[in-house]
């Protein structure tokens, strides 16, 4: 039964972590409609700085700056808010398909860089010697991981208020305006590349967040936890979640984690020993048909986007029988 | 250095042919196809079917074309392949991006490129196997063409060049000769405005799919003739093409044709300071590079 409710506790944590990702790449993509192909790099960075500076001195690598753990994760958040600002500021100006060409290529580069650079973090053998924060004092067992859930949770409904209040607000309002119609928005005097900018790193810092837990969770973060997989991973789980709606990219978090862990679990277990090896090529495929069909017959996702009328006009007069 | 030049050139050949197709379809259909690289390796895998169906039906054909690695069967799967990727390209846009068009956005395309591209790579990976293949087992001799400094060039890289070059020109004549050249940049230019003047927009489309198509499967095939096959080469090439249509220009065919022989000879140039295990970064630099100093490319123009 432990096991069983340990599972649950594991399970639910990665789940809510990635939750935190989507709702960042929602503010992105679900409300100001840019497209990041890179995910993974802003998870990654903020995966990586946290690991870097909150943990122990280690040979060979960068690290060991030994940072209260509330201040490492704060850097992770800024890491992936910068690497997203210089980005950003090259590419927000131009024609879509360039913030999407370059995002993807920011994610191949980081990969890249820290699967070769073992000076900055340990190369293909990744950044170890993290000390979880307040292991010394809970130990490793189910209790700590149980309080890391609660944490994570706290985090995550934290994560989505914020993003409410976000939306709801008047730059909320000014995100979809320039979603929609951005000369409209532009003849009012409002700059979208700007906006655009704030939006892009805003959503970034929220993916190095949960970056940052994630590397936290397992104490250990490697080239093999940036791939691209984990962008495609994440996208799925917006568009079926819906784009635009902060519930629908929790739901579609949930959902599609227990789809990918239940298959994967599945192909372990029932495949023919000699198929094993092409289980993941099988899980990627159904992901990919997740993403192509959603997209093909319900494009706005299983919990669609609720267009909000900010300020309804009077009623007209022929309505009102004059 | 100069034998770096030299690959360069060569690697740009194959990358050039691939972004030929991929600019004409950002050009027209307005998205990002992060699938059309998968069309390399679709042209690829098709052309290494048909290599061996051919030598096994008509044995004659199995002898190389001296001095190449080449055999006659696998240039005769080069030309069904064309045909092939070429049909499945129509057919991809047909069964999804068509449908995904005529419902979304324009960003709904870029992420049903990115669906289909995992698709088709694991598809191919379940088909073949996840080991490399080759279309050639015998060891290529390289010519010498100097001793000092060292140079080496294999009879196949020239072919694939002039290969490459012969397809190019006779898209350059397509293109500014025959009225379906004019039809295909007023389309690119206007849309409606096109379609007023009598331009069939849905055969457009269906030309620049097969165009593409048919170009990628060379690509895909000269990529495995100086490479290897593996299933997921695709995901090595999809960001040297993009940053060839980059850096050329989206939408410029001959933006293209030159961006991706900078790219093949910025990539084998860079061997010479940095690692080799940063090769796959080289792209990125390239593209914000470009970015920052002529963000259209060396032949685009702003568009919104």
């Amino acid at each position: 039964m432990i096991g069983v409710i340990s599972y649950l506790v594991f399970f639910a944590t990665t789940a809510s972590i990635l939750a935190i990702a989507v709702l960042g790449l929602n503010l992105q993509w679900g409300n100001t409609g840019l497209f990041n192909g890179g995910v993974v790099a802003f998870f990654g960075a903020g995966a990586y700085a946290t690991l870097i500076l909150g943990g122990t001195p280690q040979a060979g690598h960068l690290g060991g700056f030994e940072l209260f753990y509330p201040l490492a994760l704060l850097g992770g958040m800024a890491a992936a808010g910068l690497l997203a600002w210089i980005v950003g500021l090259l590419t927000l100006r131009l024609r879509h398909d360039y913030l999407a060409i370059a995002t993807f290529g920011v994610a191949v580069a980081f990969e890249n860089l820290m699967r070769n650079a073992e000076w900055l973090a340990g190369g293909a053998k990744g950044v170890r010697g993290f000390e979880r924060p307040l292991r010394e004092a809970l130990g490793d067992g189910f209790l700590y991981n149980l309080l890391f859930f609660a944490v994570v949770l706290v985090i995550l409904i934290a994560t989505y208020l914020f993003l409410e209040r976000l939306v709801a607000s008047p730059f909320g309002r000014l995100l979809r305006a320039i979603r929609e119609d951005e000369e409209a928005a532009q003849s009012l005097g409002k700059n979208p590349t700007k906006i655009r900018l704030t939006a892009f790193v805003t959503g970034s810092v929220i993916l190095g967040l949960a970056g940052g837990l994630y590397g936290t969770f397992y104490a250990f973060v490697s080239p093999q936890d940036v791939l691209p997989t984990l962008t495609f991973q994440i996208w799925a789980m917006l568009i079926v979640g819906g784009a635009g709606n902060n519930r629908g990219a929790i739901f579609g978090a949930f959902l599609i984690w227990g789809a990918w862990t239940a298959s994967g679990w599945a192909l372990s277990r029932f495949a023919p020993v000699e198929a094993q090896l092409y289980t993941g090529s099988v899980q990627f495929i159904l992901i990919g048909s997740v993403i192509v069909g959603m997209l093909m017959w319900r494009p706005q996702g299983l919990l669609p986007e609720k267009l909000v009328v900010s300020q309804r006009g009077k009623t007209p007069l022929v309505k009102q029988g004059v | 250095m100069i034998q770096n030049l030299i690959d360069g050139v060569l690697t740009g050949s194959y990358i050039s042919l691939g972004a030929i197709g991929l600019t004409l379809v950002m050009h027209i259909l307005r998205f990002a196809n992060f699938s059309h690289a998968e069309l390399l390796s679709l042209g690829a895998y098709v052309a290494l079917v048909f290599d061996a169906l051919v030598s096994a039906l008509v044995p004659v054909f199995a002898v190389k074309i001296a001095p190449l690695s080449l055999t006659w069967a696998l240039s005769a799967a080069i030309l069904i392949s064309m045909v092939i990727t070429a049909i499945s390209a129509l057919l991809i846009d047909r069964l999804v991006f068509k449908r995904v068009r005529e419902k979304g956005q324009e960003l709904s395309m870029v992420f049903a490129s990115f669906g289909m591209a995992l698709i088709i790579r694991n598809v191919i990976g379940l088909i073949f196997g996840l080991s490399p293949e080759l279309y050639s087992k015998d060891i290529a001799f390289a010519m010498i063409l100097s001793r000092d400094p060292l140079i080496l060039v294999k009879p196949d890289q020239i072919f694939v060049l002039v290969a490459a070059l012969v397809l190019m020109f006779l898209l350059h004549l397509v293109l500014s000769r025959t009225t379906f050249g004019y039809s295909l940049r007023a389309v690119a230019e206007n849309p409606s405005l096109a379609q007023v003047n009598g331009v069939n927009l849905s055969r457009t489309i269906m030309a620049v799919w097969l165009i593409g198509g048919g170009l990628a499967a060379v690509a895909g095939v000269f990529y495995g003739l100086s490479h290897q096959l593996i299933p997921v080469m695709g995901r090595d090439l999809v960001l040297p093409i993009f940053a060839a249509t980059i850096v050329g220009g989206i939408g410029s065919v001959y933006g293209a044709v030159l961006g991706g022989f900078i790219v093949g000879i910025a990539g084998n140039l860079a061997l010479v300071i940095l690692p080799s295990g940063y090769t796959p970064s080289v792209p990125f630099l390239l593209i914000i590079f470009v970015l920052m100093i002529r963000p259209n490319g060396l032949f685009g123009e702003a568009r919104a």
